[in-house]
C-alpha cells in the first residue's frame, strides 16, 4: 500500500519536471544543444590538430563527449534542487503527506529520463558527423546502460550537493567545478598524453572508465597504451558508478532529513 | 488511499496544543517553553518581534523542524510521533512554502491534489473549483511567474485548501503585498474561519492580527508571555493610560509595552525587515 502510494508520488514528482519541459523548452533545447555545440567545437575547431594513434578524433570524441554530457547534468539537478528550496516548494512538500523516498526518487527519475534524451541527441549527432557504433546493437545498448548508470550515481551527487548548498547562486560554484572534473578525464585526449600526475588523476576518474568503456562497446578508436585502468575500463565503469552511489545516496537522504532538524 | 480527514472537533476544543516546547538552533534558543492552545474554529494571532520564534513555531506545528523538548498536537495527531497524519490535517501559506512558478496556477493545484493522494480526475474537479473560489480562473493557464504577488498569495492559499484542512498555518500571509491585495486575502481568511477553519496567524502587521483573531498570543524571546483577546491585552495595558489618551491603546502599544522592546523596534523598522525576510 504504501510502497504503491511512494511509487504513485515518484510518478507525479518526475511529471512535473517534464512539466517543466513543455513549459520552458527553449531552455530545455540550450541545455541539450550545449553540448552538441561542444562536440563540434571541439571536432572542427582542435580535431585537425589531435592524432589519434588507431583511427579519427571524432570516432573518439563521440563517446567522450556523451560521456561528458552525463556530468553536465549535474549543474542543471543542482540549479533544479537549490531553485525548489529557494522558491518554497521543498517546504510545502516537507509540509504534506510524501516521503522522503518519494521526493529523491521523482529527481532521480526525471534525471534519467533528461539523460535519455541527452543521450539520444548526442548519438543523433554523432551519427551526422560520421560517427559509427561498430559492434552492433547489443553491445550499444550496453554502452547507453553504462552512461544511465553513472548519471544515477551523479543524481545522487547532484541531490546531495543541491540540498547542501540551498540558494542558486551557490550551484554556480558546481558550474565551474564541473569543468576541470571532466576536462580532467579520457573524454577529450589520452590522459596518456599529460604529465604524469594529472594522467594518474585523469585515468582514474570515473568519466574516464565510462568513456574509455563505452569506447569499446561502440567499437571505436581508443589511444592505446593505456594501462591497467584502460584494460579494465567496463569493469570501473560498473564499479565507480556503484561506489559514488553507495556514498552519496545515504548523504542525499540524510541531508533532505536534516531540513527538519 | 488517502487518510479520512477528520472534522474539526467540536467548537472550542483544542486543536493546537503546545506544551513546554524548547527548541535551539546550533546551541542558540529559539523556543523556550512555548505553550499555546488554540480552540477550534477559532483565529489565533501570534505576535512578537523579528527573531521572537514565530516562525520556529510554526514551523514545529506544521512538522517542518522537530521540536527539541515538549508535546505538540495538531488536530488530535502528535506531530513528531505522526507527522504524515497531521500533513493530511494541515495547510501552511505564507513565507515558506510556496508553489511552483515554472507551471500554471491549475497545473500547481492539479500538482498538489495529486501529491494529497486525490485521482487525477478529482485533483483537476477540485483545481477547477478553488481556480473559481479564489478569483484565478482567467489566469488559470498562465505561468505562475506572471502572476502578480496578491495573485500567488491567493494560489498559495489555495494549494494549502485542496483537502479543506481543519487547521490553517498563515505565516505572514500578507507580507509585502500592496493594501488591496492584503484586503482580499483578509476576505477569503475570514470566509474559512466562517467555515470551521482554526487558523494560526503570524503576522508583523499588528492592524492585522485586530482584524483577523478572537486572540492574541504575544511571543517574546521564544516564549508566549501574553495571551488573550485583542480587548483583553488592550485592557492589560489600559488602566493608568486612559486618563492622559483619550484613546484605547493601540496594538502597537501593546506590542511595545509587553515585549519591553525600545523605540528602535517601533513596526516600521520591523515591516521593512519583513519585506527581505524574518
Amino acid at each position: 500500500m504504501t510502497i504503491a502510494v511512494t511509487v504513485r508520488d515518484t510518478a507525479t514528482l518526475a511529471g512535473r519536471v517534464l512539466r517543466h519541459w513543455r513549459q520552458r523548452p527553449v531552455s530545455i533545447a540550450l541545455g541539450l544543444l550545449f553540448p552538441v555545440l561542444m562536440l563540434l567545437m571541439f571536432g572542427y575547431l582542435f580535431g585537425g590538430a589531435m592524432a589519434v594513434p588507431d583511427g579519427r578524433y571524432l570516432d573518439f570524441l563521440v563517446p567522450g563527449m556523451v560521456a561528458m554530457t552525463m556530468l553536465f547534468g549535474l549543474e542543471a539537478l543542482v540549479v533544479a534542487v537549490t531553485t525548489d528550496a529557494a522558491k518554497g516548494v521543498t517546504e510545502r512538500v516537507r509540509a504534506m503527506p510524501v516521503t522522503a523516498t518519494a521526493v529523491l526518487a521523482g529527481r532521480c527519475v526525471a534525471d534519467l529520463l533528461n539523460a535519455v534524451v541527452g543521450i539520444a541527441v548526442m548519438v543523433v549527432t554523432g551519427l551526422l558527423v560520421g560517427w559509427t557504433a561498430n559492434r552492433g546493437l547489443l553491445p550499444a545498448l550496453a554502452a547507453v546502460g553504462l552512461l544511465l548508470w553513472l548519471r544515477f550515481a551523479f543524481t545522487w551527487v547532484g541531490t546531495y550537493l543541491g540540498l547542501l548548498l540551498r540558494t542558486p547562486e551557490s550551484a554556480v560554484a558546481v558550474q565551474v567545478l564541473v569543468w576541470p572534473v571532466g576536462f580532467l578525464s579520457a573524454a577529450f585526449v589520452s590522459p596518456a598524453t599529460m604529465p604524469g600526475w594529472l594522467g594518474a588523476v585523469s585515468t582514474w576518474n570515473p568519466l574516464s572508465a565510462t568513456a574509455t568503456a563505452i569506447r569499446e562497446l561502440f567499437g571505436n578508436p581508443g589511444w592505446h597504451a593505456d594501462g591497467w585502468a584502460a584494460d579494465h575500463a567496463v569493469a570501473l565503469a560498473l564499479l565507480w558508478p556503484a561506489v559514488l552511489t553507495a556514498v552519496f545516496l545515504p548523504l542525499a537522504v540524510r541531508q533532505y532529513r536534516a531540513l527538519g532538524r | 488511499m488517502p487518510y479520512e480527514v477528520s472534522r474539526p472537533p467540536g467548537a472550542g476544543e483544542p486543536v493546537i496544543e503546545a506544551v513546554g516546547v524548547g527548541k535551539n538552533y546550533r546551541g542558540v534558543p529559539a523556543l523556550t517553553g512555548f505553550d499555546l492552545t488554540v480552540g477550534a474554529g477559532s483565529v489565533c494571532g501570534l505576535l512578537g518581534p523579528n527573531g521572537a520564534g514565530k516562525t520556529t513555531a510554526v514551523r514545529i506545528l506544521s512538522t517542518l523542524l522537530r521540536p527539541d523538548s515538549g508535546q505538540v498536537r495538531v488536530a488530535g495527531c502528535d506531530v513528531v510521533a505522526d507527522p504524515r497524519a497531521v500533513r493530511y490535517r494541515i495547510g501552511l501559506v505564507g513565507q515558506h512554502a510556496s508553489v511552483d512558478d515554472v507551471l500554471t496556477g491549475r497545473q500547481n493545484l492539479v500538482l498538489f491534489g495529486r501529491l494529497y493522494h486525490l485521482s487525477t480526475a478529482d485533483a483537476r474537479r477540485r483545481a477547477d473549483e478553488l481556480l473559481e473560489r479564489f478569483d484565478l480562473t482567467a489566469a488559470a493557464h498562465r505561468p505562475v511567474a506572471g502572476y502578480s504577488g496578491g495573485m500567488r498569495r491567493r494560489l498559495d492559499l489555495a494549494t494549502s485548501l485542496v483537502l479543506s484542512p481543519p487547521v490553517l498555518f498563515l505565516d505572514e500571509p500578507t507580507t509585502g503585498l500592496d493594501p488591496r491585495a492584503r484586503a482580499d486575502v483578509w476576505g477569503s481568511i475570514r470566509s474559512l474561519v466562517g467555515s470551521g477553519t482554526t487558523v494560526l496567524l503570524t503576522t508583523q502587521y499588528l492592524e492585522e492580527a485586530d482584524q483577523l483573531a478572537d486572540r492574541i498570543a504575544l511571543i517574546d524571546a521564544g516564549r508566549v508571555v501574553a495571551e488573550g483577546t485583542p480587548d483583553e491585552l488592550k485592557a492589560k495595558v489600559g488602566p493608568d493610560r486612559v486618563e492622559t489618551i483619550t484613546r484605547k491603546p493601540t496594538l502597537d502599544e501593546v506590542f511595545l509595552h509587553l515585549t519591553g522592546n525600545p523605540a528602535t523596534r517601533e513596526q516600521g523598522a520591523g515591516q521593512r525587515a519583513a519585506g527581505r525576510a524574518s
